[in-house]
């Protein structure tokens, strides 16, 4: 019945089954797949998670200045199981960060950005921008001292650019000051631009990678040779193997995902701030502003940039630099071995730095500047004696420092021989 | 020279320049297109009208008291400045960045040392000029947080930008600038209109 049933199907739209077979049951991945592989299929888990959640949030939500906040707290008190909606669509949010940005680090590990999947890595970079604009989009929707205080510093940093900053501000704001014509827009870009683009951008990212073949914790070509039977001896097909593999790496991640969902939404303050709690309030700003985790370490950059010709015009563009830089990669990375197992000594300090500095600016970011007191002495060249923005200052430095120097170091680096064929790591 | 041109001796140069007017034309047109999209984020005409001048009653302002107000969605600060804060904002001339005011963040009748017009009474837009948050006051009193130079001023707690009692910023603060003096006047001692002054009545 059901093999019938395909049979009609396939003779009257084969593209179906030819699509299954190229993307699916005969699209062949490298054997030696590691933990961190589960986080692309997560990502794309997480995504539905978000889109199918965020549906059901629109259902009751109202994108107006008077009547947002109470319309999330009417979800979260009288809907029934919107408390639960409300909690897995909150909790995604930052779950897509975590997975987006270790997913991210396995391509640093295991140089996945280099040669022949730059396209891959520059789809996979825009989809991590949309990604920063549906939070700061989604975030300003509930409406509440937080969402309209963060809003209100991030647009103000397009009010930075010279000359026509102001003028940029004011048209993305839609009035002088964030209120119900910043909420709507908002909205519309949330609920439907940014994810259309997002979807768009998952298929090219897909379509990219499938067309060079995934690469592996070796960084070596697993599709390089076939054994006499026709088969390559270092690919399988990735269904079943890897759907099966990806479904336990589902399973685990979603036991986390509930556990923080059902104890611990809130996250302490991290997933979502105590101050969010509170309706937007235009006259008052909450005595600490930070934003949510995933945005800190770029926060803290733009913080740890002192203003230049009275103009914070320099921060910003600082932050946006530690973005965007990450487009270059696969340029600035001039190893000849794609594999942090074979990388010498130089990339690998740099890499560990790279990751400490970002963990420090990440965490200097959730806390006020005098978090770590401040210098006792005096000297000329102490603008502010806030360690804590010192110690910014030198890790935005290193930042830096690991990308510009990225084509010196990584070009003189003692690599080790790469092998013919994957290997096993226990 | 492609490579299609390559391998067509006999280009149609007619078929192909009228394939290039009308993707020219057909750009145009979707040029024109985005424009009413994209004035369309504009602030809309009851935006731009909730812009409108507000008169404040500072009467019941006690010295050394600050009144919050609103206008154009933005807090107004009018503070009764005690001569004790008119020495503070006098003393801090070495820490702040622009003492004399140099930075056009002020109407013309308010740059001078106190930043107003009549010494007793700022005002100001609420607003750091760093990334919009609101700083709040910090009474000279609090030398423990501020430090030992501090003679009253408001502080920004997003950013730590400080400012004295006039609305200048204290030397390395992430804020470029002094706080916005908006156009205001007196419509008599113990009234005030901000948002409009002579010369914005004439506009």
């Amino acid at each position: 019945m059901a093999v019938g049933l395909w049979k009609w199907i396939d003779t009257r739209m084969p593209t179906l089954g030819a699509e299954w077979r190229k993307h699916a049951a005969e699209y062949y991945a490298p054997k030696n797949f590691n933990f961190w592989y589960f986080f692309g299929s997560l990502a794309l888990l997480v995504l539905v998670v978000q889109i199918v959640s965020g549906i059901f949030l629109t259902m009751n939500y109202k994108p107006d200045a008077n009547l947002a906040f109470g319309s999330v707290e009417y979800i979260m008190r009288d809907v029934p199981g919107g408390w639960i909606i409300r909690y897995i669509h909150s909790t995604g949010a930052s779950a897509f960060f975590i997975v987006v940005y270790l997913h991210m680090f396995r391509a640093l590990l295991y140089g996945s950005h280099k040669e022949p999947r730059e396209l891959v890595w520059i789809f996979g970079m825009l989809i991590y921008l949309t990604l920063m604009g549906e939070a700061f989009f989604g975030y300003l929707l509930p409406w509440g001292q937080m969402s309209y205080w963060g809003a209100q510093v991030i647009v103000n940093l397009f009010g930075a650019v010279p000359f026509i900053g102001p003028d940029l501000a004011l048209w993305i704001r839609g009035d002088y000051v964030i209120s119900d014509a910043t909420l709507n827009r908002f909205f519309a870009l949330h609920v439907i631009a940014l994810p259309l683009v997002l979807l768009g951008l998952v298929v090219a990212h897909l379509l990219a990678l499938h067309d060079v073949g995934s690469n592996n914790p070796d960084g070596v070509d697993a599709k390089k040779l076939k054994g006499p039977d026709g088969h390559y001896l270092d690919a399988i097909p990735f269904h079943p193997y890897y759907t099966v593999k990806d479904l336990v790496g589902a399973v685990v991640f979603l036991a986390i995902f509930c556990f923080v969902m059902f104890f611990t939404p809130e996250m302490g303050g991290y997933f979502l701030e105590a101050n969010n709690f509170i309706p937007a309030d235009p006259l008052k700003t909450p005595p600490h502003i930070a934003p949510v985790w995933y945005f800190t370490p770029y926060y803290s950059i733009l913080r740890a940039v002192p203003p230049l010709f009275h103009s914070q015009f320099p921060g910003v563009v600082a932050m946006g630099v530690a973005v965007v830089i990450f487009f270059f990669l696969p340029w600035l990375d001039r190893s000849p071995v794609k594999s942090i197992r074979y990388r010498g000594p130089n990339f690998k300090t740099a890499l560990a730095l790279f990751v400490v500095v970002f963990l420090i600016l990440g965490y200097l970011g959730t806390e006020p500047t005098t978090v770590w007191g401040q210098f006792t002495f005096d000297a000329f060249f102490l603008d502010t004696r806030d360690i804590a923005t010192w110690v910014a200052r030198l890790c935005t430095i290193v930042y830096f420092l690991f990308f510009f120097l990225m084509p010196w170091y990584t070009a003189r680096d003692k690599v080790k021989p790469v092998p013919q064929r994957v290997t096993y790591h226990a | 020279m492609n490579e299609h041109d390559k391998f067509d001796p006999k280009l149609n140069k007619t078929r192909r320049n009228l394939v290039m007017a009308t993707s020219v034309v057909g750009g145009a047109a979707a040029v024109g297109a985005a424009v009413p999209f994209v004035v369309s984020l504009w602030p809309s005409e009851r935006a731009r009208a909730a812009g409108a001048p507000v008169e404040v009653d500072i009467s019941k302002l006690a010295p050394g008291e600050l009144g919050i107000f609103e206008w154009r969605g933005k807090p107004v600060w009018v503070l009764k400045r005690t001569p004790e804060m008119l020495q503070g904002v006098k003393a801090d001339d070495p820490i702040v960045s622009d003492p004399k005011s140099e930075v056009p963040q002020q109407p013309e009748y308010a740059k001078n040392e106190y930043r107003s017009i009549k010494p007793d009474v700022l005002v100001l837009i609420g607003v750091c000029t760093h990334l919009g948050c609101s700083p709040k006051e910090m009474p000279a009193s609090a030398k423990a947080e501020m430090g030992a130079d501090w003679h009253g001023g408001f502080y920004c707690p997003c950013h730590g930008s400080k400012f004295d009692f006039a609305g200048r910023v204290i030397k390395g603060s992430p804020a470029p600038t002094n706080l916005e003096v908006p156009p205001y006047t007196f419509l008599s001692d113990s009234t005030v209109v901000i948002g409009e002054d002579e010369k914005t009545k004439g506009a």
